[in-house]
């Protein structure tokens, strides 16, 4: 454990008490306790046994800095082309209204958890802190202790939103040093459907900063949420993130994840099924090269009779980087008729590259229909030879190849301007080869 | 004098340490259209293999000449960039690439390599149309994966399609007709005599006869334990039919 990050949340917590609301202290309070007593995880916990989180621990990192230059300009490659959305854009960890773009949306709120916070808004005391339990990892319980701002998100029963809501992320030069723990809250009220899109950013690919964000996700009874999150650091940050959504009867929940940055990218996704026939539906790709480790732990819970989850998460990677996949599923004894499939795929273009895939399944029921499938590979060789025998190049031939494993998973984002991004994203990093 | 399309010459072929060819001798002229049958393991598809440059087979002796070219001497991509084309005995699939990105790349890599200019895919789509009536095609099956999900018949059409859209100089079929039901056999075929021209020669790797009452051929061979035992005209096909191939295999012995 480090002194210096201790100090600093203590620090931290000094300047925001005054703005914390009372039932929020003790919240942050059993954080903070419950950060000091675990510390930093090491490869002796077996939740961390393949992330070595000693270039966090042992660094000293400062508090987020004060404002940063940026302009409208330069987040315009950020979004996705569609500055109708509702954007809250925070730099550096901070709220910036003045690059945000909020439209009033009848039954729609979307502000900074800061502003909420100021208002003492009645949703946050049944939500904020209530989903993501701080024993989730011990980078959770150091966002829940030092929590100040991210993005809040309340959507109405019965309202459906028509455009996708956006949180996005942006670290500067100045982040150079220092560390951000944005905490997001993201409520979608029975009946109500939404789209949001999380990204995390950087105007500074070669500083090495550290993102520790939690997101907190709760849908309604027959709620409806498809949530894109899109993890595009620098390659010498550190991201250590949460999402642990809740889900009610007949909810829908779709999420996907991109990881594409960090030295060290670890991200959490935890669903609670906590009722009947709801549907839970997690894809993910990520891409690492160089040196890079990126890390995927899902966990979704069965815990209610006749629900439906369905993962699939790909990854690519080449030079010497390293994946790590765990997917487990806790099916409980009165979950029966659980109908959960997992996957996970891997493609080394690298003889250095390697991947730490682990599914863990769970079954206390007994009529279930469970299963999964993990595989680590390379380009096919006869898809590749076949490809050449037309005229196609050799590296281009693997590109295309390399293509099409990705994007079959990138082709289940529903929001077309996000899809045909990542898409984007994705030629770039192969062409880069 | 006219020069020979493809010359090979006392190939010799490994896959491992198991030699399958063992001296083959072949000439192909433009315009011409050569039959190589066999019984299975006879080292048709090896033959057929090795000129597309399949890396699985290793070329231990002889040469395979291209245009007067060192064929083995080239990379599968500048092979088919100079013109030759292998359709598969058993078509790969590609899931995740569309048949209209896959052919196009491939297409503009050949104008590429030959000093051409690279369509875009509206043009390309024009240019589609007119290759999508050989195979009897509409231009749905362009924007499905490919030949994933094909079924035997499709992907042996979609090989085809490629080679009308591709043109090549040398074109070899590996067992195009195997599988295929009369229908698929007689779009096969009939995409295979419409792309014939003077200037370009065609290798029918095939087990049956019945292809060949589609696409007569100028020249057989019979291939056996890796040799060319017997070479004739079309009625050597004929004779094979009716006799099958072990008086060949016997006459090969004998001598």
């Amino acid at each position: 454990m480090s002194p210096a990050t201790l100090q600093e949340i203590e620090m931290q917590n000094a300047g925001t008490t005054a703005e914390l609301p009372d039932w929020l202290e003790p919240v942050c309070r059993a954080a903070r306790e419950r950060f000091r007593a675990t510390g930093f995880p090491t490869s002796r916990d077996e939740e961390w046994r393949f992330t070595p989180v000693g270039p966090i621990a042992k660094a000293s990192w400062r508090p987020a800095p004060p404002a940063a230059a940026v302009t409208q300009d330069q987040l315009k490659e950020f979004e996705f082309g569609h500055p109708d959305w509702n954007t809250l854009v925070f730099v550096n960890g901070s709220y910036r209204e003045e690059l945000s773009r909020g439209f009033t949306i009848p039954g729609v709120r979307v502000i900074s958890l800061a502003e909420a916070l100021r208002a003492n808004e009645t949703v946050l005391q049944s939500h904020l802190g209530r989903h993501a339990p701080i024993e989730a990892s011990p980078f959770a319980a150091l966002n829940t202790a030092t929590m100040r701002d991210g993005g809040f998100i309340h959507v109405a029963a019965g309202t459906e939103l028509l455009r996708p809501l956006h949180l996005l992320f942006v670290a500067t030069p100045e982040a150079a040093g220092s560390v951000v723990h944005p905490r997001n809250l993201i409520v979608v009220e029975r009946g109500a459907r939404a789209a949001v899109v999380e990204s995390y950013v950087t105007l500074s690919p070669d500083s090495s900063y550290w993102t520790n964000p939690v997101t907190e996700v709760s849908l309604g009874g027959n709620a409806w949420l498809e949530h894109t999150r899109i993890q595009r650091e620098g390659e010498r940050a550190y991201h250590t993130g949460l999402t642990h959504v809740d889900q009610q009867r007949d909810s829908h929940y779709r999420s996907f994840s991109l990881a594409m940055g960090g030295a060290i990218a670890r991200h959490n996704l935890h669903a609670r099924l906590n009722d009947e026939n709801v549907e839970t539906l997690l894809y993910g790709l990520y891409l690492a090269r160089r040196e890079q480790l990126v890390d995927n732990h899902t966990v979704i819970y069965h815990d209610h009779p006749n629900c439906r989850s369905w993962e699939v998460y790909k990854g690519v990677l080449d030079g010497r980087s390293r994946a790590v996949f765990n997917g487990k599923v806790f099916v409980k004894p009165e979950a029966q008729k659980t109908d959960a499939k997992q996957t996970n795929r891997n493609l080394l273009l690298s003889d250095g590259a390697r991947v730490d895939t682990k599914p863990q399944l769970e079954i206390f029921a007994d009529d279930v229909k469970c299963t999964h499938g993990a595989t680590v590979g390379q380009l096919d060789d006869i898809a590749l030879f076949y490809s050449r025998s037309r005229g196609i190049p050799s590296a281009e031939a693997q590109r295309l190849l390399t293509y099409a494993f990705a994007a079959e998973v990138i082709a289940e984002v529903s929001l077309e301007p996000v899809r045909n991004e990542l898409e984007r994203l994705l030629r770039e990093r192969l062409e880069a080869r | 004098m006219t020069l020979p399309l493809l010359e090979v010459k006392g190939l010799r072929a490994s896959a491992g340490d198991k030699e399958i060819l063992r001296g083959i001798d072949l000439t192909v002229y433009p315009g011409e259209v050569h039959a190589v049958m066999g019984p299975n393991g006879s080292g048709k598809s090896t033959l057929a293999q090795a000129i597309a440059g399949h890396p699985a087979y290793q070329v231990t002796a002889g040469e395979i000449l291209y245009q007067g070219q060192d064929l083995l001497d080239m990379e599968p991509e500048e092979r088919a960039q100079a013109g030759v084309f292998l359709a598969f005995q058993y078509p790969v699939e590609i899931p995740g690439v569309s048949n209209a990105y896959f052919l196009r790349a491939a297409y503009n890599e050949i104008q590429k390599a030959r000093g051409l200019e690279e369509v875009d895919s509206m043009d390309f789509l024009d240019l589609l149309e007119e290759k999508l009536k050989i195979v009897e095609w509409g231009p749905e099956i362009m924007s499905r994966a490919v030949n994933s999900g094909f079924s035997g018949g499709e992907k042996k059409r979609n090989e085809i399609l490629q080679m009308a859209v591709l043109q090549p100089r040398l074109a070899v079929l590996d067992e195009t007709d195997s599988g295929l039901d009369i229908d698929a056999l007689r779009i096969v075929a009939g995409g295979v005599n419409a792309l014939r021209r003077p200037d370009n020669a065609t290798v029918l790797v095939t087990h049956y006869q019945r292809l060949l009452n589609y696409i007569v051929p100028d020249h057989v061979h019979v291939l056996s334990a890796g040799r060319i035992v017997k070479s004739g005209g079309k009625e050597l096909a004929l004779e094979l039919e009716e006799r099958g191939y072990e008086w060949l295999e016997d006459e090969a012995l004998a001598s």
